[in-house]
């Protein structure tokens, strides 16, 4: 089977749309959304409608700490963040706000694990930004493959037969092969907001006969969606964000 | 990992039979399963109880690379055995035995010897166009087919340029086989596809000499003299070998890999042409170097930590290609010449070390007798070459990156094509005729190389009605390989 693993789309419409059409061209067959569906984009209502319409449809979709500020809880966020969350609360109905809250924090296929941040203590919210970070994981599920997000930069590690967890270099758009004498975790990159210089949705395509992880990029028009941040009254540092990719 | 491999077990649909090789660190199988047809064998690791990381990566390097290549080179894997039962890799057996034999027979009559090392290189340059650093050539890991190719076996150490590099993070892993290693590998370095041209340049030494060019040190510290101690030139073991071959083996076994030939199929392509090896100082030498330029060497070599890395192994062998012009000397063909340079020299600016290799054919006849063979045909072959080499003195280009052949047939584009095909060409440039009744007739070459060629193709062609004014190129083709 062939997973598309999506997320931090942070309400941006045009760059869910591009990953999720770029996918489907690529045979994916199930999507996965590893959650902060809201926050800092301009389309919030679209994505929560358009990620509603993906689990009728089969699709897994997880909660990340945006959507769980966007569903009323309490979570403490960067001013710039906050600014922002502010803003969504008002643009969102009380239909997404509902489904938001209502959204699980993991979710397993097989031997695969799907959370929004580090594994260990999902409801913490955990970066994991290195192989250091990336052992608690590890240690919280026998799942041989971890998927999370949270980061907005794409990584990958390995942990060994000894229990050795090790940063694991790739290159984007190469299948890298998850052998199974290891356990993998993967952060996948954000679709909504990339962090990394690079103005592309990023996301993940899981081959699971074939045992092998792409990590790719997907080019969609961010100065409409700069363009839409800033007639939204959305703080100008996002706009500036998507078009730098930053 | 409870299982392990004895005669009669049966794992995955895998039926264990003798037991063929046991080695330091793996046992080889016969092994049948009734849903393959083909003889097979079963590599299992020797993993020691406990702790034995250096054995278990290289054997997980090994299940991820192996099944990613394919062709005549690579022996096909028919299944991979799980870690938590048994950790195996199962391969079509290669009847012919490895290389060792030969090499204990070496030195090889000279002949044998050329037959012998083309195979070899082709062989590596089919990896590295795959993306594999094989990282531990020897004569042990060149299994021969009876169909005559060589196959590499044993990709415990090597690097794909595309994966994760698993060995990187070891550091107690064998470093590869002490006489054949390259000087950058003692230095740690994995990613050169230009460790295996060192390797190969050390296996033809020891094929032409019956000697290994550094001896075979027992310790890792014995490895480090060749940084700065050259090899006996192989002549000074065996004059009567021809310069050219000490030329190929010296240039192959250089320090600095920035001297080396940059790649498998360069190397290749000397080999099959030797008459047009470029001669330098190596070719003649036949002592090793004096003590004062040996010292000199010395004082650089010990503060050396690495050379100028090459880029990823893609990138290397895209930079360094080998372009087949294919000169049409016909006075139809002249009104193309200057175009047909001119597009030479554009490609060089971007690409400058490529390798051009100017080709014309004769035309023989399909059936009946053919005429090259006497002296009329021997002499027409001469005149052709002393043309080609007058059309391409234009062009500017040293002599060793300038080749000439050719080419007899009776279907020129076949000739064109599988020239190309045999040299690892990147690229064909070629002229296209006019529109003339000839082409309505007989069809056009290029259209042929086009279609059939396995590598990149640009057409060359003049506008309606232009006579000299040159025109861009005409068309592109990426060919699928």
């Amino acid at each position: 089977m062939r997973l598309a693993i999506v997320t931090d789309i942070h309400g941006n419409r045009e760059g869910f749309e591009a990953v999720l059409a770029d996918a489907s061209a690529r045979g994916a067959e199930r999507i996965v959304i590893l959650g902060d569906i809201v926050g800092y984009g301009p389309d919030p209502e679209w994505c929560v409608d358009r990620c509603a319409r993906l689990m009728e449809e089969g699709a897994i979709c997880l909660r990340g700490n945006h959507d769980n500020a966007a569903a009323g809880a309490k979570e403490a966020m960067s001013p710039l963040a906050q600014a922002a969350m502010d803003w969504t609360v008002q643009a969102l109905s009380p239909g997404a706000k509902e489904f938001l809250g209502r959204l699980p924090y993991t979710a397993r296929i097989g031997d695969m694990l799907f959370v929004h941040a580090s594994a260990n203590a999902p409801e913490d919210w955990n970066y994991v930004t290195s192989d250091t970070k990336a052992i608690g994981s590890f240690r919280a599920t026998d799942a041989r493959l971890i998927f999370c997000g949270h980061v907005h930069l794409p990584f990958l590690a390995s942990c060994d037969r000894q229990g050795m967890v090790r940063e694991q270099p790739f290159r984007t758009g190469l299948p890298i092969p998850l052998i199974r004498s290891r356990r993998w975790l993967a952060v996948v990159g954000s679709a909504g907001q990339p962090r990394d210089g690079l103005a592309q949705a990023g996301w993940a395509l899981m081959d699971s006969a074939a045992n092998e992880l792409t990590f790719r990029r997907t080019p969609y028009d961010f100065g409409a969606v700069a363009a839409k941040t800033r007639a939204a009254g959305l703080p100008e540092e996002l706009a500036q964000r998507l078009i730098g990719g930053r | 990992m409870g299982t392990r491999p004895h005669k009669g077990l049966e794992i995955d649909g895998f039926t264990l039979g003798e037991q063929l090789h046991k080695g330091g660190f793996a046992t080889i199988w016969e092994v049948t399963n009734a849903r393959f047809r083909t003889p097979m064998v079963m590599k299992v690791p020797t993993i020691l109880d406990g702790d034995d990381g250096p054995t278990i990566v290289g054997f997980e390097v090994e299940q991820m690379i192996m099944p990613r290549l394919s062709g005549p080179h690579v022996p096909r894997v028919m299944g991979i055995g799980d870690f938590d039962v048994m950790p195996y890799i199962v391969t079509e057996k290669i009847e012919g035995g490895s290389l060792l034999d030969t090499f204990l027979k070496a030195p090889l009559p000279l002949s044998d010897l050329i037959e012998i090392m083309a195979r070899m290189v082709q062989a590596v340059a089919d990896i590295h166009r795959q993306h594999v650093i094989h990282l531990d050539l020897k004569p042990e890991n060149f299994l021969q087919r009876p169909s005559g190719e060589m196959v590499l076996v044993d990709y415990g150490l090597s690097r794909h340029a595309q994966l994760p590099d698993l060995l990187a993070e070891e550091f107690r892993i064998p470093m590869g086989t002490y006489p054949y290693i390259a000087p950058e590998q003692f230095l740690h370095c994995r990613d050169d596809p230009r460790s295996d041209l060192f390797a190969l340049g050390a296996m033809t030494y020891a094929l032409a000499t019956g000697k290994l060019p550094f001896g075979s040190p027992e310790k890792l510290r014995g490895v480090r003299k060749r940084l700065w101690r050259d090899p006996i030139p192989p002549r000074a073991h065996r004059p009567e070998l021809p310069e050219w071959l000490q030329e190929i083996i010296l240039r192959a076994l250089e320090v600095d890999p920035m001297r080396r030939y940059q790649s498998a199929a360069q190397m290749a392509f000397d080999l099959a042409h030797p008459a047009q090896v470029t001669l330098t100082a190596r070719a003649r030498k036949l002592k090793q170097d004096g003590w004062l330029q040996v010292y000199d060497r010395w004082k650089v070599a010990r503060r050396i930590r690495s050379f100028r890395p090459p880029d990823f192994i893609g990138a290397q062998m895209a930079a360094v290609p080998i372009i087949v012009v294919a000169v049409d000397l016909s006075p139809e063909g002249e009104k193309l010449a200057n175009t047909l340079r001119r597009q030479i020299k554009r490609m060089l600016v971007t690409e400058p070390d490529a390798r051009i290799a100017c080709v014309n054919v004769i035309k023989t006849a399909r059936l009946g007798i053919d005429q090259m063979t006497d002296d009329h045909g021997t002499h027409l072959h001469v005149a052709r070459l002393v043309q080609l080499k007058a059309w391409a003195e234009e062009i500017e280009l040293t002599e060793d990156r300038l080749t000439f052949s050719v080419l007899e047939g009776p279907d020129p584009g076949q000739a064109i094509i599988d020239y190309a095909t045999q040299n690892n060409a990147d690229h064909i440039l070629m002229g296209a005729r006019g529109h003339s009744t000839t082409r309505r007739y007989l069809g056009s070459v290029s259209a042929q190389v086009v279609a059939e060629a396995a590598c990149s193709v640009t057409v060359v062609r003049l506008r309606d009605g232009q006579a000299e004014a040159p025109v861009e190129t005409a068309a592109e083709a990426e060919a699928v390989s």
